[in-house]
């Protein structure tokens, strides 16, 4: 089904982390030997007053991507930078991702899969440009330079791209290209400054939220308080009262819901009136989540072996070592939502025969696949616009496009009148598809050197996988057990030579997804608090422990390590009589990181003086995007040690409602400096984004221990 | 009546009218300290205690929690340069968007807490001797005070407190304001005594 | 539904909507400015911000009825206010941005900040940026975009 050389490069780009099996597993992948030739004019336009419109096939939600690709691109291309601009591609097949074949942003993809693209495009393009001004001349291509968006003759001709792009786009597209040695690139591996500033920076820019077309209505949808209630009975009399409002109807939600849709000239009519909407709902039928009830369930369950993920060794070995050199550890996390700063919205028209849609989207070709069906059109009839999103986290990344499919039962509904659907930020942070709670029981049992010797563990909590069939079920779940529910334990670096994993996987009704490094979450909380637990039992440092402990391959770790170590001498052991260090490493999508941190503690919070990341990442596209990727990641792992950072039920409905009992970080819980150090690397590229979220919340514990002499296992941090 | 009474009661007149210099000294300490527990009663009230903080913070809601968003009291109570009070607080209640309202809304200055820093609230007693401090009150007398409790827009406020974003009144403390000047009146006129505890 | 003149950006414009509305719609949905954000309505992250008789004032929770005949500013105008330029210059050159959303607030609230206190200590930059959120946690870029204005302006 698949050609060798195809599969072989969807294996080395390996990223893929809970995305790569869905090449492998995809039925229907077209038979063709060879990847598509993209066409250049499908990517670049040369504008007559020298601008260069690059299309960007990701969505940019912050990670810089929209910079990234094209300053690969006109790395290549030899364009002067400072007339580029980035655009988000719409929906089209020639934007798809080169090996999944999805239009898609995710699982820190977009760089390792379309770096060798994007040179290709824009060697493609210098080349059509020479040859057109070298037959101008008379002279060979060969005997022609380029240098900031010029062609340059043997003869000191010259010619502007602008000049020569009409003619060149008549040219046929070059086969082969010569692409630049790494030591000729002027923008790749140096610190560009992002495209998009000025624009996010003056106003301007338009997010999804943007959107405003000619008889825009906006609609607002009331939902069940418990996921998978219908209405009963609706009286929309005072809501109908409500000045500018168009329609109220009901619509399929998730879970086989109904809810009632509120259309209106503007949010405000349309907030106004969905307040007025009375409502009686139906909540039978459907199980009523509940956070003390789960903990029971849970807690009962992290005591018995689930489905195993690994066993290595004789765990056995555990119960003979002398309880004084054994740990037993529980820890719990809850329910986390991801509110990125835009909340979540759709636009849709729909003519009858055709659509057209703007998604600030990160999965582009199913979203435009779920707008058709619902729609009862063909994909290809669904014009869609891929606009700007303000953050995402995982928010965007729900598989069944529900954002999408309830957007469009509303259009469908309002045929010819374009309409938005907004979430406000209460129905973001009660809308579901969360981060799951989870509930860890280990058992650790030390050698006489303190290190582990044998470890058993179960983890406890929903999969976001099993049960969604092809093509994601078969590649990431084995002996039933979802690989993203025990990732960074089960694959855990630690050379741990007795070493058993276990997992049970509840269905519950809420609906989950995966939250910034998903599985990294409270797996790498737990291994890096234990870790520490160990190194302190021992009395060894815990960067050196680590690299006693950690397998002699683990190169991605022990860099950044040893490099942690050089970074922190001059301060980590000479902190204020009432600050302390604390010290935590992971490795997600081949990217090692290792934190070190200062805390004290402020009005009983944690302050977090300084933090200093280093990482191990392969080559930097971009240092500058790399940095922020680094700091922004850091911030959002905090986001699990906020006080108010849960998302808890309470007999199917969730108690909290906005920013104000679901609060993330603010600028005093960030650590007020960071530095951030890369490990110098000629390897290919690989993750970033997610790759620092993991190791704050351990280190910063860690610290804590040193100042308390607690271990915080239960989180969010609501007491120190 | 022998002479010495006849003293000791025009010396007591002479210190009740001394003391009252509202009316002609008929109210009783007793009378006096009943209804500084009615003003206490409303003094205690979310709607009041929560801008009379010890901290560098003030409180919201019926359950008094801290005030969200590192909302911070500043210098002088108005918050801080950039993220002051009135940015999100207006002169009148904005029931629309649940924000309450007053000309000038700020917090009690510090000399003017009525909790510890713990967020407890004082005793009647540790109260009625701040409040009666005229190096903490802004030299104010039982006139001066009397006159606060009529008059100041924030005092008015706490009993037409307006809505929160569901649409539902704040709760109001257990005396309406009329009722509320009436029991510092007689307070005053009682000589603003304060009860031991 | 009741009139409204307001005064935005230095032009009176009218409007007619329902006293309620927050000021946030009426920029949004019928002044068709969307460079001041919705990113919670309750005034918790600063996203709305912007400036009413020159002190920042969250939009999302001023309803227009309120407004009265004080001027309003806005993020499109800060290009052209002597301080606002050097905040902008100051987070382009520091790369601030990541998606972006909440930067019209951070700027806003910035810009605020540097026209009371020139030169503020990181205390006061803390304090006073403590109320705006982000979520891609540009947190410590934002504290050296501000410094960096600070200097500028002398």
């Amino acid at each position: 089904m698949l050609n060798r050389r195809t599969f072989l490069r969807a294996s080395s780009a390996a990223a893929g982390g809970m995305l790569v099996s869905l090449y492998i597993d995809l039925p229907a992948r077209a038979q063709s030997p060879a990847l598509p030739i993209y066409p250049p004019d499908a990517f670049i336009h040369v504008r007559p007053d020298g601008t260069i419109v690059i299309q960007v096939n990701r969505l940019e939600f912050g990670q810089g991507v929209q910079t990234a690709l094209p300053m690969i691109l006109a790395d290549e291309l030899d364009a002067d930078w400072s007339h580029v601009v980035g655009e988000l591609a719409p929906a089209a097949d020639v934007y798809k991702d080169p090996i999944y074949q999805l239009q898609m942003t995710g699982g820190s993809i977009s760089v390792p899969h379309s770096f060798q693209q994007y040179r290709e495009l824009g060697a493609q393009m210098r080349a059509m440009l020479v040859a057109t001004a070298a037959q101008s001349w008379g002279v060979m291509p060969a005997q022609c330079r380029t240098e900031n968006s010029i062609v340059y003759g043997p003869a000191n001709q010259s010619a502007r791209y602008a000049d020569l792009a009409g003619d060149a786009a008549r040219r046929p597209v070059p086969g082969e290209v010569r692409l630049k040695t790494p030591s000729d690139f002027r923008l790749i591996g140096t610190p560009v400054r992002r495209l998009d500033s000025r624009a996010k920076c003056d106003g301007s820019l338009r997010f999804g939220m943007d959107v405003d077309l000619p008889g825009l209505k906006v609609a607002l949808v009331a939902r069940p308080p418990v996921y998978g209630g219908r209405v009963k009975s609706l009286n929309d009399r005072e809501a109908r009262g409500v000045a500018g409002v168009r329609d109220v109807f009901e619509v399929p939600i998730i879970r086989g819901g109904i809810g009632v849709a509120v259309v209106a000239d503007t949010f405000w009519m349309a907030k106004q009136a969905r307040d007025r909407l009375n409502i009686e709902w139906n909540l039978s039928g459907v199980e009523h989540a509940d956070t003390s009830q789960m903990r029971t369930r849970y807690a009962e369950l992290s005591r018995t072996t689930g489905n195993v993920a690994v066993s290595r060794g004789d765990v056995t070995v555990l119960d003979r070592i002398p309880a004084a050199d054994r740990i037993v550890a529980d820890f719990s996390f809850p329910y986390l939502a991801h509110t990125p700063m835009e909340p979540l919205n759709t636009t849709i028209r729909f003519d009858g025969d055709r659509a057209e849609a703007w998604v600030p989207s990160q999965f582009q070709t199913m979203d435009q696949i779920a707008i058709a069906e619902v729609l009862g059109l063909k994909p290809e009839q669904v014009t869609f616009h891929t606009e700007y999103a303000g953050g995402g986290f995982g928010r965007r990344t729900p598989l069944d496009s529900h954002v999408q499919r309830e957007a469009a039962a509303i259009a469908k509904r309002l045929r010819g009148t374009p309409v938005k659907v907004m979430w406000t930020r209460e129905d973001d942070v009660q809308g579901g598809y969360y981060r799951p709670m989870f509930v860890h029981h280990v058992e650790v049992g030390m050698d006489a050197r303190g290190m582990p010797a044998a470890w058993r563990h179960v983890v406890v909590g929903q999969s976001h996988i099993i049960g969604t069939g092809p093509p994601w079920e078969g590649g990431l779940v084995k002996n039933g057990v979802d690989e993203l529910v025990v990732e960074g334990t089960a694959d855990s670096r630690y050379a741990i030579p007795n070493f058993h994993v276990s997992a049970h996987q509840p269905t519950i009704n809420v609906p989950v997804a995966q939250w910034r490094s998903v599985g990294m979450t409270h797996n790498a909380f737990v291994m890096e608090t234990l870790i520490d637990e160990l190194a302190v039992r021992a009395k060894i440092d815990p960067i050196a422990y680590r690299l006693v402990l950690l397998r002699p391959d683990a190169k991605k770790l022990r860099n950044p390590l040893a490099l942690l170590d050089e970074k922190t001498k001059e301060w980590r052991f000479r902190v204020p009589r009432n600050h302390a260090v604390g010290i935590a490493c992971n490795e997600y999508h081949e990217t090692g990181v290792a934190c070190a941190v200062e805390v004290s503690i402020e009005s009983s919070r944690p302050r977090i003086h300084r933090a200093t990341v280093t990482a191990d990442v392969g080559m930097a596209i971009n240092p500058l995007t790399l940095e922020a990727q680094f700091q922004g990641g850091i911030v959002y792992g905090l986001s699990q040690l906020m006080a108010n950072g849960a998302i808890t039920f309470s007999d199917g409905r969730v108690n909290q409602r906005n920013f104000d009992g679901h609060t993330p970080p603010y600028m005093k819980d960030a650590p007020v400096e960071m530095d951030v150090h890369i490990v110098a690397s000629t390897e290919a590229p690989t993750a970033c984004g997610e790759c620092p979220v993991p190791v704050i919340s351990p280190a910063v514990v860690n610290a804590l221990f040193r100042l308390t002499g607690k271990r915080y296992r239960m989180l969010p941090l609501a007491t120190l | 009546m022998s002479g010495r009474k006849r003293l000791l009661i025009g010396g007591c007149a002479i210190i009740f009218v001394a003391a009252g210099r509202m009316t002609a000294g008929q109210t009783s300490r007793a009378e006096g300290l009943a209804a500084w527990q009615r003003v206490y009663s409303v003094l205690t009230h979310p709607r009041c205690i929560n801008c009379h903080t010890a901290t560098a913070y003030p409180q919201q809601g019926d359950d008094r929690h801290r005030h969200g968003f590192n909302v911070v009291r500043g210098q002088t109570g108005t918050g801080v340069p950039a993220f002051t009070c009135a940015t999100c607080h207006q002169r009148v209640n904005a029931d629309s968007t649940g924000v309450p309202g007053a000309p000038g809304w700020h917090l009690a200055p510090l000399s003017m807490q009525w909790q510890d820093l713990r967020d407890q609230i004082m005793s009647s007693g540790a109260i009625c001797r701040v409040m009666t401090d005229r190096s903490k009150n802004h030299n104010l007398d039982g006139a001066g005070l009397l006159k606060h409790h009529e008059e100041e827009p924030l005092v008015l406020w706490a009993f037409q407190p307006g809505r929160g974003l569901d649409g539902s009144p704040r709760s109001i403390p257990p005396l309406t304001h009329a009722e509320f000047i009436a029991a510092t009146r007689t307070w005053v006129e009682a000589g603003i005594p304060c009860p031991a505890r | 539904m009741a009139n409204y003149t307001l005064t935005v950006n230095g032009r009176q414009t009218e409007v007619d909507v329902d006293p309620g509305t927050p000021l946030l719609w009426v920029l949004r949905e019928h002044l068709k400015m969307t460079g001041t954000k919705y990113g919670c309505g309750i005034g918790a992250c600063g996203a709305c911000t912007i400036h009413v008789a020159g002190v920042a004032a969250r939009a999302c929770l001023l309803p227009v009825s309120l407004v009265g005949n004080r001027p309003i500013a806005t993020i499109e105008t800060m290009a052209s206010d002597s301080v606002g330029r050097v905040v902008q210059d100051a987070w382009i050159a520091t790369d601030v941005v990541q998606c972006g959303y909440c930067q019209s607030g951070q700027i806003m609230t910035a810009v605020a900040l540097l026209k009371a206190v020139p030169k503020p200590t990181d205390a006061q930059v803390e304090q006073a940026m403590g109320g705006n959120i982000c979520r891609c946690g540009t947190y410590v870029r934002i504290r050296q975009a501000i410094a960096r204005a600070a200097q500028q302006l002398g």
